[in-house]
C-alpha cells in the first residue's frame, strides 16, 4: 500500500503545524469561532451534539497494521475507547477535547493518516470497492487511481470552496460493491480494445433529493483521468448554483441542465485543461502503482479450513456468510462484522482494533480494508488459516456471522450524537437486530440489508437499502418512514416509500411485518428479499403495514 | 392574538470541552439544565442571547431552545434538547455519565 514520501510527510507536518496554530489562536481569542469554524472543518473537526468529532480519513478503505494500532491509540487515549467506522470509509472519535486535537493529528501523521478534506466543500475521501485488490471478479485494483486522485484533490486550489461538498467512489469489478452510482462521480475501471480506463458516472447522489448517476463517458482512457475530473469539476464549480445549499450539489446541476450539456461543458473544458497535463501525473501513477502490488499469495493445502467446515458448525455458519472469494488460489477475503446483534453498527473498541491489526500482520499479508456497510476486512487471508482467525475473533467478539444479513445493518450516528440529525438511527439498528437474533430467522431470511439514516441527508444511504429507515421528527417526535426496494448495486435503485411513517416503539413490529410478508410469499429460500418484491411489488408490503387503510378502500 | 412565547434558555457548547452548556441569570454557564435561567420574556431573549454571545471566546454556537418550568428548574420540550441534556442512547456517556461519577 501506499508509503508516503519526504514531500507527503513534509506536508501534512505544516498543515497539522498551521492546524495548532489556529487552535490556539481560538482559544486565546485571536481567532472568532465565525473565523476558526472553516479551519477546523478543514481539518475534520465538527463540533456535534454532545462534544467535538474528529473524522478521519481511512483513503479507499486500506489501513495497514499500525495505521489500525494508532486509530486504536486515539480512541484509547484521546476518546472513550471506541472508534466509529463510517459509511464513507472514515473512522469518527466522538469524545476529542479542543486542546487535544493537535496532538491525535500529530498521531495520525506518523503513521501516513489525516484528517483533512474529510469536511468542508471540497473533493472527499476517494472511496473504492472494500475487496479492491483481492476480489476475484476484479478487472485491476482501483486503489492507485484512489490514491493519485487523494493527491491531487488534496489542497487543490480551484476545489477548496466548490458550491458543495464531492464524493469519488471507484471500483475496479463490475459488480458494484462502491455504490458509485450515489456518488457526485463514480468511475468504473474498465477495458477496452486491451487498454485500461474508466467509465465515467456523474450526478449520483442520495440526501434530499435522491439520483442514480449516469454515465457521462463509456471509455475515459487511464492518462485522461486527472484531466477529465478536473473539468468535471471545473465545469460543476462554474454551473452549479449557489444561491440554494439544497440545489447545490452536482446531481441537481446535472439533473436542471441535462445531462448532455454536462457533458458537452466538460468535453469542451478538457480540451483546454488536457494540455496543461505533461504526463509528470503520468509518471506519479506508476510510482503509486508500485505501493500497491499484490502481496507474493502463497501456495499451501487447505487441509485444516475443510476439517474446521466439516466439523465446526459455528465456524461453517461464519464461513458461509463472512467469507467472499478471492483472486489467488486458496485464500479468501474474511469480513469482521462489527456489528454484533445488539451492539452499535461500526463501533469497535481499541483492544477489538489491536486484535484486528494483529490478525491482519499474522495472516492477513499486513492488510485491512474499512467498507462502507461499517464492517472491517481481512482483504487475504489462506484459508486454512481462518480457523484460527475465527477463533481469535470469537473470543474478542467479533466473530458474528451476520454479513449480509437482516442485522448487518448501516445506521449513521443519528440524534445519539449528530447535531444536524433529526431522530435516532443507532438504538432502531441495535432493536432490530437483537429481534431477529431472538427470532434466530436470519439465516433464514439470507441476504437483506436495512439502512437507517436519521434525517435526510442519507448518511445511512436508506434510498438504497432493501428496506430504508428515515427518522424524521414530526411535530416534536421520532417518527420513521420506511422505503422498499432500493438497491446499492451495480442495478442501483432508490426505494420507493411504504406509506405514512411509524412511531419509535412501532419501527420494529413493522419491519418484523415486512419480512413476514416476504417469508410468506418468496417462491424458494433462493429468491431474495429484493427479487421478491420486484416480484411481488409494493402492495402485499402495504397491506401489511397499514391494514386500517386496506379495511377503508375496502 | 399574538402566539404565546414559548419559554426559552440560552444554551451553547464549551469551547474547549465541546460539552453543552447552558445561560444562567448571574451571565455564568452552568452544565446543568435545571440551574439554566428560564426566559419567559421575548424581547428579553433576544437581549439575553447578546450578552451570553459576548462571552463567545469559551462558547461555541450559543441558541435559544424552548423549555418549560418544571419542579427542580427549567426542563426541555424537545427529545434533541432532551437528548443534549443526557448524553446517546447507546452507551452511558456524556452528561448521563457525568452525572454519576459526582
Amino acid at each position: 500500500m501506499y508509503k508516503y514520501n519526504e514531500f507527503d510527510e513534509a506536508f501534512l507536518a505544516e498543515r497539522n503545524a498551521q492546524f495548532r496554530a489556529q487552535v490556539e489562536r481560538r482559544i486565546d481569542g485571536s481567532l472568532t469561532e465565525d473565523e476558526f469554524k472553516p479551519l477546523r472543518l478543514m481539518n475534520g473537526v465538527y463540533l456535534q451534539l454532545h462534544a467535538y468529532m474528529l473524522r478521519v480519513a481511512v483513503p479507499y478503505g486500506t489501513l495497514n497494521p499500525n495505521q489500525m494500532r494508532t486509530l486504536a491509540l486515539l480512541a484509547e487515549k484521546w476518546d472513550k475507547g471506541y472508534g466509529h467506522f463510517t459509511t464513507r470509509q472514515n473512522i469518527q472519535y466522538n469524545w476529542p477535547k479542543l486542546r487535544d486535537l493537535p496532538d491525535m493529528l500529530d498521531a495520525l501523521g506518523e503513521v501516513g493518516l489525516h484528517a483533512i478534506q474529510t469536511s468542508g466543500n471540497t473533493i472527499r475521501n476517494t472511496t473504492a470497492d472494500h475487496f479492491a485488490g483481492a476480489a476475484a471478479d476484479e478487472l485491476t485494483d482501483p486503489r492507485p487511481y484512489a490514491e493519485l486522485i487523494r493527491q491531487w484533490s488534496t489542497d487543490h486550489p480551484e476545489f477548496q470552496f466548490l458550491g458543495r461538498k464531492f464524493k469519488i467512489a471507484i471500483t475496479g469489478s463490475s459488480a458494484d460493491r462502491a455504490v458509485i452510482k450515489a456518488h457526485d462521480v463514480g468511475l468504473q475501471v474498465v477495458e477496452q480494445d486491451g487498454k485500461i480506463g474508466f467509465k465515467v458516472i456523474v450526478g449520483g447522489g442520495l440526501g434530499r433529493t435522491p439520483m442514480i448517476g449516469q454515465v457521462l463517458r463509456e471509455f475515459l482512457p487511464q492518462a485522461d483521468l486527472l484531466p477529465y475530473l478536473e473539468s468535471v469539476l471545473t465545469v460543476y464549480n462554474v454551473l452549479g448554483r449557489r444561491d440554494n445549499k439544497y440545489k447545490a450539489r452536482i446531481k441537481i446541476t446535472v439533473s436542471e441542465n441535462g445531462i448532455d450539456t454536462y457533458r458537452a461543458m466538460t468535453e469542451e473544458a478538457f480540451m483546454a485543461i488536457r494540455g496543461q497535463y505533461d504526463g509528470t501525473d503520468q509518471q506519479l501513477l506508476e510510482e503509486i502503482k508500485t505501493h500497491f502490488q499484490a502481496p507474493e499469495f502463497r501456495s499451501a493445502p487447505t487441509d485444516a479450513f475443510d476439517a474446521a467446515y466439516a466439523n465446526d458448525p459455528v465456524f461453517r455458519a461464519w464461513a458461509d456468510t463472512n467469507l467472499a472469494e478471492h483472486r489467488a488460489d486458496g485464500h479468501a477475503i474474511a469480513t469482521i462484522s462489527i456489528k454484533a446483534h445488539g451492539a452499535t453498527p461500526g463501533d469497535a473498541s481499541a483492544e477489538q482494533m489491536r486484535v484486528m491489526a494483529d490478525l491482519a500482520e499474522q495472516y492477513g499479508y499486513g492488510e485491512l480494508r474499512i467498507s462502507h456497510q461499517q464492517n472491517v476486512i481481512l482483504p487475504h487471508v489462506h484459508k486454512n488459516d481462518l480457523p484460527a482467525i475465527h477463533a481469535t475473533l470469537k473470543a474478542n467478539g467479533l466473530a458474528t456471522a451476520n454479513i449480509g444479513l437482516i442485522s448487518d445493518i448501516i445506521a449513521c450516528p443519528g440524534m445519539d450524537y449528530c447535531a444536524l440529525a433529526t431522530a435516532r438511527s443507532i438504538p432502531v439498528a441495535q432493536e432490530i437486530a437483537t429481534r431477529f437474533d431472538e427470532l434466530k430467522m436470519e439465516h433464514d431470511i439470507g441476504h437483506l440489508q436495512i439502512k437507517i439514516s436519521g434525517c435526510i441527508n442519507a448518511c445511512g444511504h436508506h434510498h438504497v437499502a432493501h428496506i430504508g429507515i428515515l427518522g424524521l421528527d414530526r411535530a416534536g417526535v421520532e417518527n420513521y418512514q420506511i422505503t422498499l426496494g432500493g438497491d446499492a448495486t451495480e442495478t442501483a435503485a432508490i426505494g420507493t416509500r411504504t406509506g405514512p411513517g411509524f412511531a419509535y416503539d412501532e419501527i420494529v413490529p413493522a419491519v418484523e411485518r415486512i419480512v413476514e410478508v416476504y417469508m410468506a410469499q418468496r417462491e424458494s429460500a433462493e429468491e431474495t428479499f429484493l427479487e421478491t418484491y420486484r416480484r411481488i411489488g409494493m402492495e402485499p408490503f402495504k397491506a401489511a403495514l397499514y391494514p386500517e387503510a386496506q379495511k377503508k378502500v375496502a | 392574538m399574538a402566539r404565546a412565547f414559548t419559554p426559552k434558555v440560552i444554551t451553547a457548547n464549551d469551547l474547549l470541552e465541546g460539552d453543552v452548556i447552558y445561560f444562567t441569570a448571574e451571565d455564568t454557564w452552568t452544565r446543568e439544565l435545571s440551574e439554566a435561567e428560564l426566559i419567559t420574556d421575548e424581547a428579553d431573549a433576544q437581549l439575553r442571547l447578546l450578552e451570553a454571545e459576548k462571552q463567545n471566546i469559551k462558547i461555541v454556537g450559543a441558541y435559544l431552545a424552548d423549555a418549560k418550568a418544571g419542579p427542580n428548574g427549567p426542563e426541555p420540550t424537545h427529545f434533541r434538547e432532551e437528548f443534549r441534556r443526557t448524553g446517546p442512547s447507546n452507551y452511558f456517556h456524556g452528561k448521563q455519565e457525568a452525572q454519576a461519577n459526582v
